[in-house]
């Protein structure tokens, strides 16, 4: 259990992070999202006791983390790739860590082999890949058997089976009572691994709700309906929250009426549908909508790539149809 | 590499034995810190280089003394030290331990490594205690060891003069053993400073700022200014404990060390502050 209460942290005159208060429960992984430089490195440097709050207090299992006699034991961080000594190979780094807390040799080995290390193991880290160091990073979190993980982007780097790997870890650790609370920028990924999100921007909290609620609350569901009478479906959707629209003849996309609804009454005036889809928005939109106004550092307009959000570009297509 | 993970033993009830329930303790961090200082392939390669130079700069200037005896006016032979001309490789060993000392600390900045440390040590004071233990400790036996051998095959080429000394002669083990002390000091000071700034550059700069340059600069004051600073600086004051025969007006060997190390120890009482205060 992480509790967060009313954590900031300022660097001269740049907030990093402002007020946040939010509890990590044990049991399910928690995803901690937010767009870059929203703080979330920073909040998770306060988590370990490397940055100093500059007001609020944060605790693992009800103490400060530096209070914890085994700290390796109690929590186990990946903090970025690689914060390795360049000139030192894997085992020896894990191995020195590893005498702090009195962990054997043989666990060092254990947990090399657990993330596929064992053959470079004795090679500088200095010549590792991304996705080496960040095994090597996991390796190090995993060196004490936390029973609270802390990863600042695990995934970055990986190869889909390494991802695919610590997605499976992941959960199962969760399952097993411990806490697990990670940040990534990969939606799709944090969809499949996550339970529950803290989702902040420019410092501040944002939502801190479960990854279904977040979806639905940010990016309500569409139902995607196909009609020959989309005209006279058209008129009779109607209501406060009840949006449609539709990019080719014939499709209606509807939101703020369930799938349901939309069947029983189109059967009730007697239009025939050839297509009554629900369409789950994803992760990615729902983030795209409720961090937009807590996005500092955007792609600039006009420049090569998506520089609109999804969801917004799904709501402006719309409107021209 | 075949990056192959391993997904058995990964699932639900990895919990490992080999991982124990160890508390951080201070034998623990030393033990952590003597990993990390001998799995360090340059550190280990600038100590040898260290080691070879001393006992090879020895050899060259009881070489060249021995040489140059038939010559060298009476005035000046009165003046020569023998143990001291078999240890004149101290300054290249100061230089050496210097820049390790910085390094020992500002090489974890430079990588990042810093944070994985702090993170298994988060009181964060048992770090630098240790790196100072660990470091003073090896550069004192290693130069120990090297100052035995440079003064030893030094006074056997000085024989040929019958000008060499015996380690049994007074004030002789002082030298040997202070070269070394000096040394392990020298390491420990470079140490607090590596920490107070972080950065390799800054470190190295002030280490030999502090023992080089500054009694170059007070050189130049007036004489009087001189006479008063000189003997307290740092340089100076532990090279005391170095001298076979005492220089005029310096500190004696045993007050000359403890002004260098408290110098040390003000550094590591900053540092140590430094270490607490700031974000890692
Ligand atoms: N040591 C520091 N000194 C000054 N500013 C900092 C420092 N660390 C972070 N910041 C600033 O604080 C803000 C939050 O940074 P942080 O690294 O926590 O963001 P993040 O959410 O992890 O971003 P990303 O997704 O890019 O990793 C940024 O504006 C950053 O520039
Ligand atoms: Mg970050």
């Amino acid at each position: 259990m992480i509790k967060a209460d009313a954590l900031t942290k300022r660097y001269g005159p740049k907030t990093a992070v402002e007020g946040l208060t939010f509890t990590v429960r044990p049991g399910i992984v928690t995803g901690f999202l937010g767009p870059n430089g929203a703080g979330k490195s920073t909040t998770m440097r306060m988590i370990l006791g490397l940055d100093h709050p500059t007001s609020g207090t944060v605790t693992v299992n009800g103490r400060r983390y530096a209070d914890h006699p085994a700290p390796l034991h109690e929590v186990g961080a990946l903090l970025e790739a690689k914060a390795v000594h360049t000139g030192r190979s894997a085992y020896n780094h894990l191995l020195s860590m590893a005498a702090t807390t009195g962990i054997r040799a043989r666990r060092v080995r254990e947990v090399i082999e657990m993330v596929g290390l064992d053959e470079v193991a004795r090679k500088r880290v200095g010549g590792f890949s991304l996705g080496m160091g960040q095994r090597l990073g996991l390796a190090t979190a995993l060196l004490g058997d936390p029973a609270t993980l802390v990863l600042d982007e695990p995934v970055n780097g990986l190869d889909p089976e390494g991802v695919l790997w610590i997605r499976t870890l992941l959960k199962s650790l969760a399952a097993e009572g411990r806490t697990v609370f990670l940040s990534s920028h990969l939606m799709s990924e944090m969809a499949l691994t996550a339970e529950h999100l803290i989702v902040v921007g420019r410092g501040r909290l944002i939502a801190d709700t479960s990854v279904a609620d977040f979806i639905h609350n940010a990016a309500p569901n569409q139902v995607r309906v196909r009609t020959p009478d989309a005209d006279r479906l058209r008129a009779l959707l109607f209501g406060p929250e009840v949006r449609v629209t539709g990019r080719e003849r014939d499709v209606l996309e509807v939101t703020g009426v369930s799938s349901d609804d939309i069947g029983r009454l189109a059967s009730a005036h007697g239009i025939t549908l050839f297509e009554l889809v629900p369409q789950q928005a994803s992760l990615e939109e729902a983030f795209m909508e409720s961090t937009r106004d807590a996005v500092e550092y955007r792609v600039a307009e006009g420049a090569p790539g998506p520089a609109r959000t999804a969801a917004a570009a799904r709501h402006r297509d719309g409107e021209v149809a | 590499m075949s990056a192959g993970i391993v997904t058995t033993g990964a699932g639900p009830g990895f919990v490992s034995r080999a991982a124990g329930h160890g508390r951080v303790t201070f034998v623990r961090v030393l033990n952590a810190e003597w990993i990390k200082l001998r799995s360090l392939r340059s550190t280990f390669w600038v100590l040898v280089a260290a080691v070879f130079l001393v006992i090879a700069l020895g050899l060259l200037v009881c070489v060249g003394t021995v040489d140059r005896w038939p010559n060298t006016s009476a005035a000046e032979k009165a003046r020569l030290s023998p143990p001291n001309a078999s240890l004149t490789g101290l300054y290249l060993a100061q230089q050496a331990i210097g820049v390790l000392g910085v390094l020992v600390v500002s090489g974890e900045y430079a990588t990042g490594s810093i944070r994985a440390t702090m993170a298994a040590v988060p009181h964060r004071l048992p770090v630098l205690w240790a790196k100072s233990v660990v470091f003073g400790a090896v550069t004192f036996v290693l130069m120990l060891g090297t100052c035995l051998v440079a003064f030893l095959s030094g006074q056997a080429v000085l024989a040929k003069e019958h000008i060499d000394v015996s380690l049994s002669d007074p004030g002789v083990p002082r030298v040997v053993v202070g070269v070394a002390v000096y040394l392990a000091v020298t390491g420990i000071l470079a140490i607090g400073i590596g920490a107070i700034v972080r950065n390799a550059a800054g470190g190295i700069a002030i280490v030999f700022g502090l023992l080089l340059v500054l009694p170059e600069v007070v050189r130049a004051l007036p004489s009087d200014w001189q006479d008063r600073i000189t003997k307290y600086l740092p340089s100076e004051a532990g090279q005391a404990l170095t001298r076979w025969h005492p220089e005029e007006g310096a500190l004696s060997p045993g007050a000359g060390i403890t002004v260098f190390v408290l110098y040390a120890a003000a550094t590591l009482a900053v540092a140590a502050v430094l270490l607490r205060r700031r974000d890692a």
